[in-house]
């Protein structure tokens, strides 16, 4: 559904990706693993088309987004869903107002019918009853919810998440994990997961690909990830379970 | 060497800056044009800047042809000509003070305000959630409010200049005795509408140019609560000095097509 072919981006004179190349099938569930500033968030930034490759190709369903004009990309993102490591709720709207953003700019639906679907993506999430609210007054795992019943109230076919576990407790964690998971299981949607939370990563993943200072240094399937022989995967991985 | 080089990079800056600036401003423009049009944003834009900034605008307003019309007799008097305080002051005020102050406060006001709003937007990410949801966020914050400072600001300067009418008129006439059959006769020989106009003329561009520079700063603000602050103050240092610039190119514009000229 998603394929990057040698893609290479440089900031200053800075390269941050280094030819990388990655497939992301469809209905799948992709976790791109990785350190802070190793290029992951810009590598998710030319997937949805915000930053345009030096070289290299992003195909989205055999289409060459980086060559797509402004006009087709708009046209393209209406069919992703983006969660937000900070949810990027927007502060001035409840909740409500929050999901039903995306159907109030792209669709001509009836306002009853934006009730219906909102009350659904909400229940779908498990925050029914907290329609009325706003974002100050929800907590972060509450926050991500809502940010997953935004990204998915136009049945996108491929939903990003951007650091979804980052800064929550364990419970919250978990708690966000089964929300993706359910998430796939009942839309069957590709999800692309950005994150360097690898107990999260092997829980939700069906395919592992680690970035590492610009460059792919490993990709497989999720329960294969321990068996890596690569040197940065594997002190990335020994340093996780001393932890735990 | 390093002192020229340094003055090099600032003056490139700056240019480089106001090149950003004004094509932001453009693009914000463009985008007014392009369906849909947000009326609903517009009207709720123009009641913050409008409605928001009325009650200060009064109050400026009253007290500016109050002082001026007491500095002016003060002056007028030594020449026996006091009884031509009503047009002295007015043709001050609507030509320049109630233009430039009025864009004043809402600098203050509102710019700042935009510029906070739309930083914090920016550093929590809310403005690339629009971009991801294939909203233009230019389109849906920026024009908007643009928009709503150009429709306002020339309604508040006209208020501006009633109030200050009655400011002046209630100083000359009511604390200083001024006749004030002479106040209101000099007021319509020598006042033109032309002088009103030209206040409004510029209060639009005003208006433009202080909530493109308020969403400007706010959108390109970056480095958390930090960069909010300075894009705030930045905000508002920028729109002050470049209303005193442009208010310069304006006079001199509009002078050439002055009835009396």
């Amino acid at each position: 559904m998603i394929e990057v072919d040698n893609l290479h981006k440089s900031f200053q004179g800075h390269h941050v990706l280094k030819g990388v190349s990655l497939n992301i099938p469809e209905g799948k569930t992709r976790v791109i693993l990785g350190l802070s500033g190793s290029g992951k968030s810009v590598l998710m930034k030319h997937l949805i088309g915000l930053l345009r490759p030096d070289s290299g190709r992003v195909l989205v369903n055999n289409q060459d987004i980086s060559a797509m004009s402004q006009s087709e990309l708009l046209e393209l993102r209406r069919q992703f869903g983006m969660v937000f490591q900070q949810a990027a709720l927007f502060d001035s709207m409840s909740v409500t107002e929050n999901v039903a953003f995306p159907l109030r700019e792209h669709t001509r639906m009836s306002e009853t019918e934006i009730q219906t679907t909102v009350q659904q993506k909400l229940d779908l999430v498990g925050l029914g009853d907290f329609a009325q609210k706003y974002p100050a007054e929800l907590s972060g795992g509450m926050k991500k919810r809502v940010g997953l019943a935004r990204a998915i109230v136009l049945d996108p076919i491929c939903v990003f998440y951007d650091e979804p576990t980052t800064g929550l407790d364990p419970l919250t964690t978990n708690s966000v994990d089964d929300m993706i998971l359910e998430a796939n299981k009942t839309l069957a949607v590709t999800s692309v997961v950005i994150s360097h939370d690898i107990g999260s990563a092997i829980k939700v993943a069906d395919d592992i690909a680690v970035l590492h200072e610009g460059s792919i240094v490993e990709d497989c399937p999720a329960h294969e990830i321990r068996n890596s022989q690569n040197p940065f995967v594997q002190e990335f991985l020994n340093s996780w379970f001393e932890k735990q | 060497m390093n002192f020229i080089a340094e003055l090099g990079n600032h003056v490139l800056g700056f240019f480089r800056e106001l090149g950003r600036l004004c094509q932001f401003f453009g693009h914000s423009l463009r985008l007014c044009l392009k369906p849909p049009i947000r009326s609903h944003l517009i009207i709720q834009h123009m009641e913050f800047v409008g409605i928001g900034s009325l009650f200060i605008v009064l109050l400026t307003g009253f007290f500016t042809g109050a002082v001026f019309t007491i500095q002016s007799i003060d002056a007028l008097t030594k020449v026996g000509m006091e009884s031509m305080v009503g047009t002295t002051v007015l043709m001050a005020v609507s030509r320049e003070l109630a233009p430039v102050l009025t864009s004043l406060m809402v600098a203050g006001r509102v710019g700042s305000s935009m510029a906070t709003e739309l930083g914090t937007m920016r550093v929590t990410e809310q403005i690339d959630a629009m971009e991801v949801m294939a909203v233009d966020p230019i389109k849906y914050l920026v024009s908007p409010r643009v928009i709503a400072g150009a429709i306002m600001v020339p309604a508040l300067t006209a208020i501006f200049d009633l109030i200050a009418i009655v400011g002046s008129y209630s100083m000359a006439v009511g604390v200083l005795g001024i006749d004030e059959g002479s106040f209101i006769a000099k007021i319509q020989w020598f006042l033109d509408p032309y002088d009103f106009l030209q206040g409004i003329v510029k209060a639009v561009f005003f208006g433009g140019l202080v909530t493109t520079v308020g969403c400007y700063k706010g959108f390109f603000a970056s480095g958390g609560a930090r960069g909010v602050g300075e894009a705030t103050t930045q905000s508002v240092v920028i729109s002050s000095i470049s209303i005193f610039v442009l208010d310069y190119i304006l006079t001199s514009i509009l002078l050439l097509f002055s009835p009396a000229s």
